[in-house]
C-alpha cells in the first residue's frame, strides 16, 4: 500500500479559499431543500382520490374542527424533495460505516424483495390462522435458527428492537423470581459499567435496582469487585453482561460469572447486540446464559432505516422458557397456530408485550439472509467480522491508543490519549467527516477516557479497510500535532457543526409558521 | 459467499499484518468447552439467490393476502393504498440503510424528514409537540402510561374497557412490573365516558381510545375535565390514524398525551410489524417524553439544521434515570408515513378519511340489512361491532370459505367479554362496492 496521495492530509480546508456562495442555496449536486411547509400549500396533493359521495356521517357529531393546515405536495415535488433530502446522508451503500457496537453491515437488496412479496407485505395479523401457514412456518423456521445458532431451547419473537428484548429478557426474569416468590425480594441487578445505556435503563424500567460493576485494566468485568457484590446473595436477582462486551472483547471470566451468578440465585442476561462476533463459532447457550435478546438489525443485517425499525428475539433458557410472553407459535398436527393468550398452556407467560406477533418484516429479511449464508457462511460472517477489526487494529496502533492490550473481537477500541491537548474525540470523528466516512462511535464505552470505538463488520473489502485506516491515520496524526483546523470540521459536510446546545437550551420541535409581522417586513 | 469481500488472498495477508497464525487466534479468549468446531448441526449451508427467493416465494405463497379478495379485517391494524412513490423513498439507500442520525452534519436528511414528521403528527393529533416515533401504537400507549405516572408522582392508571385489549395488556405489563396500579374497566362498546367517574386523587393518568376497539369515536372532552379537576392527565389513543381527518383529535379534547398507531399512513400490514408508534404531548410535558426528539439548530455558519435534541432523557446518557430504556425506534416507518402525508396533505388526508367512512358507512347498511344482524357500535369512524345469532368464530369460517375475510372476531381478543357472536368489521378506502355486496350475500347465506 502505497502513501496516501489524495487530498491535502495537513490542511485540507484552507487552500480552497472562501466558499463558493450561490443564489439558490445550492452548491453544484448538494441540492438546498426547505421544509414541507415552506414549499408546499394547503390546497395542494400528490394523490388523486376519487370525491367523497357527501352521504350521511355516522360519526355522530364527533368531527374534527380545525383542519390540520398540512401542506401537500404533487408527486413530482414529493420525490424530488426526499430525493434531494437523501443526499444529505451517509450510508452504508456509500462506504464504510463504523459504528462501534452497531453493526452497520451491508443490507443484501433479496431480503428488501423478499420482504415485499405479497404473501408477507400484505397479510393482516389478526387474520384467521389457517390463512396465514405461510407467516407462521417463517417465524418457526426463524426461530429454529435462532435456537440452533444460540444453543438456546426457546425464543420468544415479539420483541421490537434491542431494548425491548432486555425488556423481554429482565421481564422473564422477574416472572421467574415471582415464581420462586421471591419477586419482592430480589430486586439488585449487577450491570457493568462499560453497558450499554439501554440496560440499566431496562432493569429499572423491571423495577429493579442497578448495582455497578468496574471493569478491571483488561476491559472486563472486575472479578474481585463482582465477588464483593456477591457477599450477600438474597436480593439479587441477576446480572446484564453483554459478551463480547463494548470494549470489544470477550469476557474470558464469563462461565465463572454465569455460576456465581447462579449460585447466588439470580439469571444470566446477556446482551446480544455484540453476536456477530462470535456467530456460528460459540453459541451462549455453552457459557450459561439464561436469556439473551439478537438484534436482527445487527448481526441479521435488516437494515437501520435511520433509526429503525429494529427487531429483538429474545432466547430463553429452560429456567426461563416458561415464563415467555405471548404470543408465540407451536405445530401440532394441523399445522401452525398461535397461542395468544396467556392462559393454558401459556398460563405461566409473563403476558404481552405488543400489539401483534413481532417484526415480521424484519424476520423476513433476516430469515432470506440466514438462508443465504446458510450455516457455514455465518461462521465466516463471525470470524471475517474480526479479522477486519483486528486489521484495523494493527493499522491504526502505531497512531493511536488501543485501550488494551491484545485481540480485539469485532470492534478495536481506542482511547484519546495519544491526541494533542486540546484536541478531543469529537474533533476527530468530525475530521473523518471531511474524509468522506462516518465517524466511529465516540466517547463509549464510558470506562475509557475519550473512546473511540470502531466496528468494520465483515463485508468490507481490504481495499475499503486500507482506504479508511490511511483516512483516520492522517487524522489521528494531525490530532497527535494539535492541529487547530480540527476543531472547526466538518467543512465539506452539507452543513458545518451543529450547535446542540443551542438546540436542547429552547427546543424548537416543530415547524412554526413565521409570525404575521415578520412576512409583512419581507 | 457472495455478501463476503475478503478472498483467501486477503485473509493470509491480513493475518501477517496482524502478526496471527489463524482466526482462531482471536477467539483464544473463549473458554475451551465453548467452542464450535467444524459443522453446525441441522442447519443447511449457504444457497444462491435464486434458491432462497424460491424458498421465500413458497412461503409467501401459502398465505393468502388482503388482496386476495373482499377483506374487512381491522382491529388495530388496517388495509390501506401506499403510494408507489413512498415505497420507492423508503428504498432510497441514504435512508434505507443508515444510522440513528448521531453525527448530524451528514444525517440532515433523516433529521429533516423527522422534523417534518414530528410537525406533521403534531398537527394531526392537535397536541403541541410529537417525538420521533416509537415502536407501535401498544408500547406507546403503555411508555404513556409510565410517563403519566412520572408526570403526577402518582401510581395509578385507569384503562377504558373500549382500550385496544393488546393495548392494555403492554400497558398493565410495563405498570406492574413497576409497581403502578392499574384499573381495568370491563368491556365496553360505548363506555368511554365511564372513566371520568373512575378518576381520584391518586390515579396519575386515565386511558381512552377514540376511535376505541369497538370502533366507537368519542368525544373525551369530559373525560379530560374530570381527570384535571384532580390534577390527573387524559392519555388518549386511536389505532386507525386516518380517523384524525375526520373524527375529533385528543388535542380538540384537551388530552394530555396522545398515542396511537400509524401504520395505515404508509406502511403495509405484514402481519403485525413493522410498524409506527405516535407519540405526542403538550408542550409542558415535553422534558418527560420518551423517544428521540428532532430539534432545530443552525450550524457554525448560522444556517439552519437540525439535531436530535433533550437527549438527557435519553439511556444511552441518564442509563439509570433515562425516562424509556427505548433506543432504535421506528425510523424508517416513520418516513414512509411522512412522506405518505406529504403526498396526502392536509386536504388528500382528509378526504381519505371521509372515503373510509363512507366505506364504513356503506358496508354498515349493507350489513344491517341482513337478517339476524345488529350494528352494535353507536358512532364510527371505519371500523364497527355487530352482532349475528350464530358464534362469531364460526361465522368469520364460513365467511372465509366463501372468499370473505370478515373481519376479527372480539372474542380472540377478548375471550371472557360474553361477546362470542360479536365481530369486528373495517372498510377503507381499498373497499369496493362489489366486496360490500358480497360480504352481505355471502353474511346472508351463513347466518
Amino acid at each position: 500500500m502505497g502513501m496516501q496521495t489524495i487530498g491535502r492530509p495537513t490542511a485540507p480546508i484552507t487552500a480552497m479559499g472562501g466558499e463558493a456562495q450561490t443564489v439558490s442555496g445550492s452548491k453544484g449536486l448538494m441540492q438546498h431543500e426547505d421544509l414541507i411547509f415552506e414549499v408546499g400549500a394547503t390546497d395542494k396533493t400528490g394523490v388523486d382520490l376519487p370525491e367523497p359521495k357527501g352521504k350521511a356521517s355516522r360519526l355522530g357529531g364527533v368531527t374534527r374542527k380545525a383542519d390540520t393546515g398540512l401542506p401537500g405536495l404533487s408527486e413530482p415535488e414529493a420525490v424530488r424533495h426526499y430525493m434531494r433530502l437523501s443526499q444529505k446522508n451517509y450510508a452504508i451503500d456509500l462506504g464504510l460505516f463504523p459504528l462501534g457496537s452497531c453493526t452497520m453491515k451491508h443490507n443484501p437488496r433479496l431480503n428488501e424483495k423478499a420482504a415485499r412479496m405479497a404473501g408477507f407485505a400484505d397479510v393482516h395479523p389478526m387474520q384467521p390462522q389457517r390463512t396465514v401457514q405461510g407467516a407462521l412456518e417463517l417465524i418457526d423456521e426463524l426461530a429454529t435458527w435462532l435456537k440452533t445458532l444460540t444453543g438456546m431451547p426457546a425464543v420468544a419473537m415479539s420483541p421490537k428492537a434491542g431494548a425491548h428484548g432486555e425488556l423481554c429478557g429482565m421481564l422473564s426474569i422477574r416472572q421467574a423470581l415471582i415464581a420462586r416468590g421471591e419477586g419482592d425480594t430480589r430486586k439488585r441487578v449487577l450491570v457493568p459499567a462499560s453497558a450499554h445505556g439501554t440496560n440499566p435503563a431496562t432493569a429499572i424500567q423491571c423495577g429493579f435496582i442497578v448495582d455497578e460493576i468496574a471493569a478491571d485494566t483488561r476491559g472486563r468485568v472486575d472479578m474481585a469487585d463482582l465477588k464483593s457484590k456477591l457477599e450477600i446473595t438474597d436480593d439479587i436477582a441477576g446480572i446484564m453482561l453483554t459478551n463480547p462486551n463494548t470494549c470489544g472483547l470477550f469476557e474470558t471470566d464469563i462461565k465463572e460469572i454465569a455460576d456465581l451468578i447462579h449460585a447466588a440465585g439470580g439469571y444470566f442476561y446477556c446482551d446480544g447486540a455484540n453476536f456477530n462476533a462470535i456467530v456460528g463459532r460459540v453459541r451462549p447457550g455453552d457459557l450459561g446464559v439464561d436469556a439473551m435478546h439478537i438484534n436482527l438489525h445487527k448481526t441479521f443485517s435488516t437494515p437501520h432505516g435511520g433509526g429503525g425499525p429494529g427487531s429483538g428475539p429474545t432466547v430463553l433458557s429452560d429456567a426461563l422458557a416458561p415464563y415467555a410472553p405471548v404470543p408465540y407459535v407451536v405445530k401440532d398436527q394441523d399445522g401452525f397456530h398461535l397461542v395468544e393468550a396467556a392462559e393454558g398452556e401459556a398460563s405461566e407467560a409473563f403476558g404481552r408485550m405488543v400489539a401483534f406477533h413481532g417484526q415480521m418484516g424484519m424476520f423476513v429479511r433476516a430469515l432470506t439472509y440466514m438462508l443465504s449464508h446458510g450455516a457455514d457462511g455465518l461462521k465466516q460472517v463471525a470470524e471475517d467480522a474480526v479479522l477486519n477489526a483486528n486489521y484495523v487494529q494493527a493499522r491504526l496502533k502505531g497512531v493511536m491508543t488501543p485501550a488494551f492490550d491484545g485481540y480485539c473481537m469485532h470492534e478495536a477500541l481506542f482511547s484519546d490519549e495519544f491526541t494533542a491537548d486540546g484536541i478531543e474525540t469529537i474533533d476527530i470523528a468530525k475530521a473523518l467527516i471531511d474524509e468522506g466516512y462516518h465517524p466511529m462511535t465516540m466517547y463509549f464505552p464510558l470506562v475509557v477516557h475519550g473512546a473511540m470505538l470502531i466496528e468494520p463488520t465483515e463485508t468490507e473489502s481490504k481495499q475499503e479497510l486500507d482506504r479508511f485506516c490511511d483516512a483516520l491515520a492522517s487524522v489521528a496524526t494531525r490530532a497527535a500535532a494539535g492541529d487547530e483546523a480540527m476543531k472547526g470540521a466538518p467543512y465539506l459536510a452539507p452543513k458545518k457543526r451543529l450547535d446542540e446546545t443551542r438546540a436542547a437550551r429552547k427546543p424548537i420541535l416543530k415547524w412554526t409558521p413565521p409570525a404575521p409581522e415578520a412576512i409583512a417586513a419581507e | 459467499m457472495r455478501y463476503l469481500p475478503l478472498t483467501p488472498e486477503d485473509r493470509t495477508a491480513m493475518l501477517n499484518t496482524i502478526g496471527a497464525a489463524s482466526v482462531d487466534d482471536f477467539y483464544e479468549d473463549v473458554p475451551q468447552s465453548a467452542r464450535l468446531d467444524g459443522q453446525i448441526n441441522d442447519l443447511p449451508d449457504h444457497q444462491g439467490e435464486l434458491a432462497v427467493d424460491r424458498h421465500m416465494a413458497q412461503l409467501a405463497g401459502k398465505n393468502r393476502t388482503a388482496s386476495d379478495g373482499p377483506f374487512f379485517v381491522g382491529a388495530g391494524a388496517y388495509k390501506h393504498h401506499v403510494p408507489a412513490s413512498v415505497d420507492m423513498i423508503i428504498q432510497r439507500s441514504e435512508f434505507l440503510t443508515t444510522y440513528t442520525p448521531y453525527q448530524p452534519e451528514i444525517a440532515q436528511g433523516t433529521l429533516q424528514t423527522l422534523f417534518e414528521f414530528q410537525t406533521q403528527v403534531a398537527a394531526m393529533t392537535a397536541m403541541d409537540v410529537a417525538n420521533a416515533s416509537m415502536y407501535d401504537g401498544s408500547t406507546a400507549c403503555a411508555e404513556a402510561a409510565v410517563m403519566a405516572c412520572r408526570v403526577t408522582r402518582r401510581k395509578k392508571v385507569v384503562l377504558s374497557g373500549g382500550l385496544h385489549p393488546h393495548y392494555a395488556a403492554a400497558t398493565r405489563l410495563l405498570c406492574e412490573a413497576q409497581g403502578i396500579e392499574v384499573v381495568q374497566l370491563p368491556p365496553a362498546i360505548d363506555g368511554e365516558l365511564e372513566l371520568a367517574s373512575n378518576i381520584d386523587d391518586a390515579t396519575a393518568c386515565v386511558i381512552g381510545q377514540s376511535p376505541n376497539v369497538f370502533g366507537t369515536v368519542t368525544d373525551l372532552s369530559p373525560v379530560a375535565d374530570a381527570a384535571h379537576a384532580q390534577k390527573a392527565l387524559l392519555v388518549s389513543v386511536f389505532t386507525e390514524a386516518v380517523s384524525l381527518g375526520l373524527v375529533t383529535p385528543p388535542g380538540e379534547m384537551g388530552a394530555d398525551i396522545a398515542v396511537g398507531e400509524g401504520q395505515s399512513i404508509g406502511n403495509p400490514l405484514t402481519f403485525g410489524g413493522p410498524y409506527v408508534g405516535l407519540f405526542a404531548c403538550t408542550q409542558k410535558l415535553v422534558r418527560q417524553m420518551p423517544g428521540r426528539l428532532c430539534g432545530e439548530t443552525v450550524d457554525a455558519d448560522g444556517e439552519r439544521g437540525f439535531v436530535l435534541t433533550l437527549s438527557t432523557r435519553e439511556q444511552h446518557i441518564r442509563r439509570d434515570k433515562a425516562t424509556s430504556n427505548i433506543c432504535t425506534n421506528s425510523g424508517l416507518c416513520a418516513l414512509a408515513f411522512t412522506s405518505h402525508m406529504t403526498l396526502l396533505g392536509g386536504k388528500g388526508f382528509k378526504q381519505l378519511a371521509e372515503l373510509n367512512h363512507e366505506a364504513a358507512c356503506d358496508l354498515a347498511d349493507a350489513l344491517e340489512a341482513v337478517p339476524g344482524v345488529e350494528i352494535l357500535t353507536p358512532r364510527f369512524f371505519n371500523e364497527f361491532a355487530f352482532q349475528t345469532p350464530v358464534d362469531a368464530e364460526a361465522v368469520l369460517a364460513m365467511l372465509d370459505e366463501r372468499g370473505v375475510l370478515g373481519g376479527v372476531r372480539v372474542s380472540r381478543m377478548l375471550p371472557e367479554a360474553g361477546m362470542g357472536n360479536v365481530i369486528l368489521a373495517a372498510a377503507t378506502e381499498c373497499t369496493t362496492q362489489d366486496d360490500i355486496a358480497a360480504y352481505a350475500a355471502a353474511l346472508k347465506e351463513v347466518i
